[in-house]
């Protein structure tokens, strides 16, 4: 589905990344983790053309993301992404964030869209809220909603961005509870994430990232009992103490 | 020797007999608001694009834009109401040129300070617009593109409704200066406000009264506008944002 491979970016001098490679089979979570300036989320934001790189390439479904040919609208459009700070459109209902590119983009008629926002709307419990305008929901709801904002395009994988880092304690199950969710349904998902509890429960595979390298790369059962480099156990150890 | 205050002035024929010279007033403070408002609308229009261009990923469109803002914003509105009213008829292609001088002398006068002021004032305007989308979390242009919308669909759908909220206070001031600037178009002759003021001066040897009726006319425009804007500031607001319930 997702195929990453030798990715390198620099911003001038700086190298951000450096021969990033991995992949995201049809159906598979894969959680991506480390710690903060690694390059995970720069990495993730590649995934969808984001972010531009300099080096190698990324197909997503077949399709190149770096070929200068590809229309990357039309490839977003089915890549569903998250982010830390929700980045609901503050200024409209939740129903019209949740219709506003399935009207544009996919040209679903009105009524279509909003039935489609609905539905998924309920899908994340919120269905009493459409009516309402971003501000007026807990950051929690917020980011259910973005969710639902992402599936409502038919996404054929979706991608996280630190999707809970930006929330109360107490806010952060509620979100967790629909990406595991999603993940029993099979969907596709990569997610930077230091929700290593989550990772434990839903990924399949664990990718640690640091200084802009992919250091490991394995299914989740032996990067937590047995992590190769000694940053990913460093970095385990510290975040498993509590 | 002291001061013949006569507020009656103004209900006296003027001297060339085309009404009282409140007729005058009248007249001037129309001018004021027909060229003042002509010029925002060119304003906001066309500071709205130069704004977006200001900010866009492409270094050729940015750096016109940017030439735009910094010529118009650096040269004083003065010269830039002389060189469109004396100077660039005379630059124009030939059919142009002549098409503008044939037109009536307060037409020629009055099209000159518009565009004039129009053009001054967008400068500063696009500053406004592209401080507003600069304001703005850089997440939203991702969320829009990620959404596959294209570039020109988040700028209209997403970023420009909200930074277009942000920048109302800064607009509200630049629409008073419009008002404020359009004064200097007296240089040029066009009979607006302050020209007028000047002129029942010259007509009546009554400075005070008229220079009054000119500050309080001026105020009472601004006044208006003031209540306007802040009708309008309180129509777009967002709930849960910017003051918004």
């Amino acid at each position: 589905m997702i195929t990453i491979d030798k990715v390198s970016k620099h911003y001038g001098n700086f190298q951000v990344l450096t021969d990033c490679s991995t992949h995201v089979n049809k159906g598979e979570v894969v959680v991506v983790c480390g710690p903060s300036g690694s390059g995970k989320s720069t990495l993730i934001k590649c995934v969808n053309g984001l972010e531009p790189f300099q080096q190698g390439d990324i197909h997503v479904n077949g399709t190149s993301v770096g070929a200068a040919k590809t229309n990357l609208s039309k490839l977003r459009a089915h890549v569903g992404m998250v982010f830390q700070h929700f980045e609901l459109f503050p200024h409209m209902t939740i129903r019209d964030n949740l219709s506003l590119a399935q009207i544009k983009v996919l040209k679903r008629d009105k009524d279509e869209a909003a039935e489609k926002g609905i539905y998924f709307l309920d899908r994340v419990g919120l269905k009493a809220h459409a009516h309402k305008f971003p501000g007026q929901l807990s950051g929690g709801q917020q980011q259910r909603v973005a969710i639902a904002r992402a599936l409502a395009m038919d996404p054929i994988c979706m991608l996280f961005d630190e999707p809970t880092s930006a929330l109360d304690p107490e806010m952060i199950n509620e979100v967790l509870d629909v990406m595991t969710e999603l993940a029993q349904e099979g969907m596709t998902m990569m997610c930077v994430t230091h929700e290593m509890g989550f990772a434990k429960r839903v990924a399949h595979r664990v990718i640690f990232m640091d200084h802009g390298k992919i250091v490991e790369d394995d299914n989740k059962e032996a990067f937590f009992a047995n992590p190769r480099s000694e940053r990913a156990q460093q970095f385990l150890a510290k975040i498993l103490q509590h | 020797m002291e001061y013949q205050w006569n507020w009656g002035v103004f209900l006296l024929p003027s001297a060339v007999n085309d009404g009282t010279y409140l007729d005058w007033m009248i007249a001037g403070l129309q001018t004021t608001l027909l060229l003042s408002l002509s010029a925002w609308v060119i304003a906001l229009l066309l500071g709205a694009v130069v704004g977006v261009l200001r900010t866009v990923p492409h270094r050729g469109l940015s750096g016109v834009a940017t030439a735009y803002v910094e010529m118009f914003r650096n040269i004083p509105l003065l010269v830039q109401l002389f060189f469109w009213y004396f100077v660039l008829p005379e630059m124009l292609p030939t059919a142009a040129g002549d098409a503008f001088k044939a037109l009536n002398p307060i037409a020629q006068q009055f099209v000159a300070a518009m565009v004039c002021l129009g053009f001054f004032t967008s400068a500063r305007v696009a500053e406004q617009v592209r401080s507003g989308i600069n304001a703005l979390p850089h997440g939203q242009k991702n969320a829009g593109l990620a959404l596959g919308l294209t570039l020109p669909q988040t700028y209209r759908h997403v970023m420009l409704p909200m930074a277009f909220r942000l920048v109302v206070p800064p607009l509200t001031s630049e629409f008073l200066n419009v008002f404020k600037n359009s004064a200097v178009c007296s240089t040029i002759g066009l009979l607006e406000l302050a020209a007028q003021g000047r002129q029942l001066v010259d007509y009546t040897a009554q400075p005070y009264e008229s220079f009054v009726a000119v500050t309080v006319a001026y105020l009472m425009i601004n006044v208006v506008v003031m209540l306007l804007m802040r009708k309008v500031e309180v129509l777009v607001r967002v709930p849960g944002y910017l003051g918004g319930k």
